[in-house]
C-alpha cells in the first residue's frame, strides 16, 4: 500500500472546504481529494494514493505506469472496493496468532 | 530471465542490465526501502538480471509489516468495542495481532470497515453521530497527507466522534538506524519514489554525507528500478556518495509543499516501535498537541496490552536486511502466507510473502551450491 496510481481528472467539484475530483484509473473511477495539487485541472493526470492526489504527471508517463502496474498485478489491490477487500481477506485463511493462543477459540 | 518478456521495453531493460554489469567491478549490496519496489523487483525478476555481485537487500519498506504488534492489538481491542466503527485500509485486515486479526473481529460482530480514503471514514462519522468512528492511520510519508487531512477536516467540522489510531513511520530515521547498526552491510540505498513525491529529497543529503552512502530516488517500474540501481552502482564504483534523483518525472527536491505544510501542523515527531526491529528514535509521527483530542489511544484508554512476538519468527532480521526470508528456519514451514508468524509474511508487499509467492525458497548460498551441483 505504498503505491500512488496515475489517473485522469475528469471532473472537479467543491464540497465544503475540500477540492475534490473524479479520477479515472484505467476504467475505475474514484472520488479523490485535490487539495494538495492546486495546479491540477480537468484533463490533467495525477498520481493518487489512498484517495489523495500527490503530484501532477504527464499523460505518457501516466499511461505507461498504469500499464506496468496492471502487469505487476498491483492495481486491483490499490483500487479494490470494501467488498473486494473483505473477499480477499476471506480467501487468505485464518492465521494462527504468534503465540497460538487464539487457535483454541 | 523468464520475467523479461512480461514487461514492455524488455530490450531496453536488458541493455540497462548489461550497462550495470559493465560498470560493476566488485560486489555491492543495495537496499530498497519500499514494499512496492520490493514487489516490483521480485515480480519482474530484476534481481536476477543483475550481475552476480550486485545484491538487492529488501529493507523495512512495508507499512503493514512494520506496524508494531502493540498497535495491532490496540486496534483489535478498539474494533471489538460496541458503538465503534473501526475503519482501515484493506491490507490491515489480516495482520495478526497477539489474538487474531481485524477480519476475525468483524466475524465476531465488530463493525470493521474498509475504506479507500481516510476521508470516507470522516464521512462515516458525519453520518453516524451516535457511533465512535476510528481510522487506523498507518503508513509512511506517502500515506500521511491523507491521514492528516482526515483529522484536519474532522477538527474543522467539530466532529467529536472521529479519532485516529496513528502508527506513522518515517524513512530517513529508518535508514539512519540501519546504517548505525554495527556490522551493517549496506553500500547504497534506493529511496522510495512516492515517499519523495510528498517529502521531496531535501532530508537526505545529510544522511549521504554522514554515512557516506549513495541515495538514489527511484521509481517502481522495471526500467525505473534498473536506472536507480545503475546510478547507485556508478556512484559506488566512483567512490561518490550523493543524493541523486532517478525519478524526475514525479519527484522534485522540495516535494509537495502543501502536503508538508499540513503534515507539520497535524503531526509531530515521536519515537516509534517497528515490528520486529524495535524502537527507532524519532522515527514516527503522532498527532500534535493541537490535534491530540483526536488520538484514539487517548480516547479509548486501552490498557493491559502485552505484546509477544513468535520466538521462531525472524522478521526483524529480514526487515533489517540481515537475512533473506528463506534463511529463516520457519520460512515455508511453520510460516506461510496462510499461517504467517510475522507481518513480513502477511502483506503481499511483505518481503517474506513476496519471496514465498514467487518461489524464492532458496538462500543465496543454497542457490550457489545448487548451481554448483547442477554444473557438475
Amino acid at each position: 500500500m505504498c503505491l500512488a496510481i496515475p489517473g485522469k481528472v475528469e471532473e472537479i467539484l467543491t464540497e465544503g472546504d475540500l477540492r475534490l475530483g473524479w479520477v479515472n484509473f484505467g476504467g475505475i473511477r474514484k472520488r479523490v481529494c485535490l487539495d494538495y495539487v492546486p495546479e491540477v485541472v480537468v484533463g490533467d493526470y495525477t498520481i493518487v494514493h489512498v484517495g489523495f492526489a500527490l503530484s501532477k504527471i504527464d499523460e505518457e508517463t501516466a499511461l505507461q505506469t498504469l500499464d506496468d502496474f496492471r502487469a505487476m498485478g498491483v492495481l486491483d489491490a490499490e483500487l479494490e472496493s470494501e467488498e473486494e477487500a473483505f473477499a480477499r481477506a476471506a480467501l487468505a485463511p485464518q492465521s494462527p496468532c504468534p503465540d497460538g493462543s487464539c487457535n483454541s477459540r | 530471465m523468464k520475467y523479461l518478456t512480461e514487461f514492455r521495453n524488455g530490450e531496453i531493460a536488458q541493455r540497462m542490465a548489461r550497462e550495470i554489469a559493465a560498470v560493476t567491478t566488485r560486489p555491492w549490496k543495495i537496499m530498497e526501502v519500499c514494499g512496492g519496489q520490493t514487489h516490483s523487483i521480485i515480480k519482474n525478476g530484476i534481481d536476477q538480471m543483475l550481475p552476480a555481485g550486485i545484491e538487492m537487500i529488501h529493507g523495512p519498506g512495508c507499512p503493514v509489516c512494520v506496524t508494531p504488534l502493540e498497535l495491532i492489538d490496540k486496534a483489535l481491542a478498539i474494533a471489538a468495542q460496541p458503538g465503534v466503527i473501526f475503519c482501515s485500509f484493506g491490507d490491515m485486515l489480516r495482520v495478526p495481532g497477539t489474538e487474531g486479526d481485524l477480519f476475525q473481529v468483524k466475524g465476531a460482530g465488530g463493525d470493521v470497515r474498509v475504506v479507500y480514503s481516510p476521508l470516507d471514514a470522516v464521512e462515516l462519522a458525519v453520518k453516524n453521530p451516535e457511533k465512535q468512528v476510528v481510522f487506523f492511520g498507518v503508513g509512511f510519508e506517502t500515506t500521511a497527507p491523507a491521514n492528516a487531512m482526515s483529522v484536519h477536516v474532522a477538527k474543522r467540522r467539530g466532529l467529536k466522534n472521529f479519532s485516529l489510531l496513528v502508527s506513522h513511520v518515517l524513512v530517513p530515521p529508518a535508514i539512519s538506524a540501519i546504517l548505525s547498526a554495527p556490522g551493517h552491510k549496506i553500500d547504497g540505498f534506493l529511496l522510495a519514489g512516492h515517499v519523495c513525491s510528498v517529502m521531496g529529497y531535501w532530508e537526505y543529503p545529510p544522511l549521504a554525507a554522514k554515512y557516506k552512502v549513495p541515495l538514489v530516488v527511484t521509481g517502481f517500474e522495471p526500467l525505473d528500478l534498473l536506472d536507480g540501481i545503475r546510478r547507485c552502482v556508478i556512484q559506488l564504483e566512483a567512490g561518490r556518495h550523493e543524493v541523486e534523483n532517478a525519478y524526475e518525472r514525479i519527484v522534485t527536491f522540495d516535494g509537495n509543499q502543501a502536503a508538508q505544510k499540513l503534515l507539520a501542523e497535524v503531526f509531530e515527531v515521536t519515537d516509534r516501535a517497528w515490528r520486529g526491529i524495535g524502537v527507532i528514535p524519532r522515527s514516527g509521527w503522532r498527532l500534535s498537541a493541537a490535534y491530540r483530542d483526536f488520538d484514539a489511544e487517548d480516547r479509548f484508554h486501552i490498557t493491559g496490552i502485552h505484546t509477544e512476538e513468535s520466538p521462531l519468527c525472524r522478521s526483524g532480521d529480514v526487515l533489517r536486511g540481515a537475512i533473506k526470508p528463506a534463511e529463516c528456519a520457519a520460512f515455508g514451514k511453520e510460516c506461510t502466507p496462510r499461517h504467517p508468524l510475522g507481518a513480513t509474511m502477511v502483506s503481499s508487499e511483505g518481503a517474506c510473502a513476496a519471496y514465498y509467492n514467487y518461489g524464492r525458497f532458496l538462500s543465496v548460498e543454497e542457490l550457489a551450491s545448487a548451481g554448483a551441483a547442477l554444473s557438475k
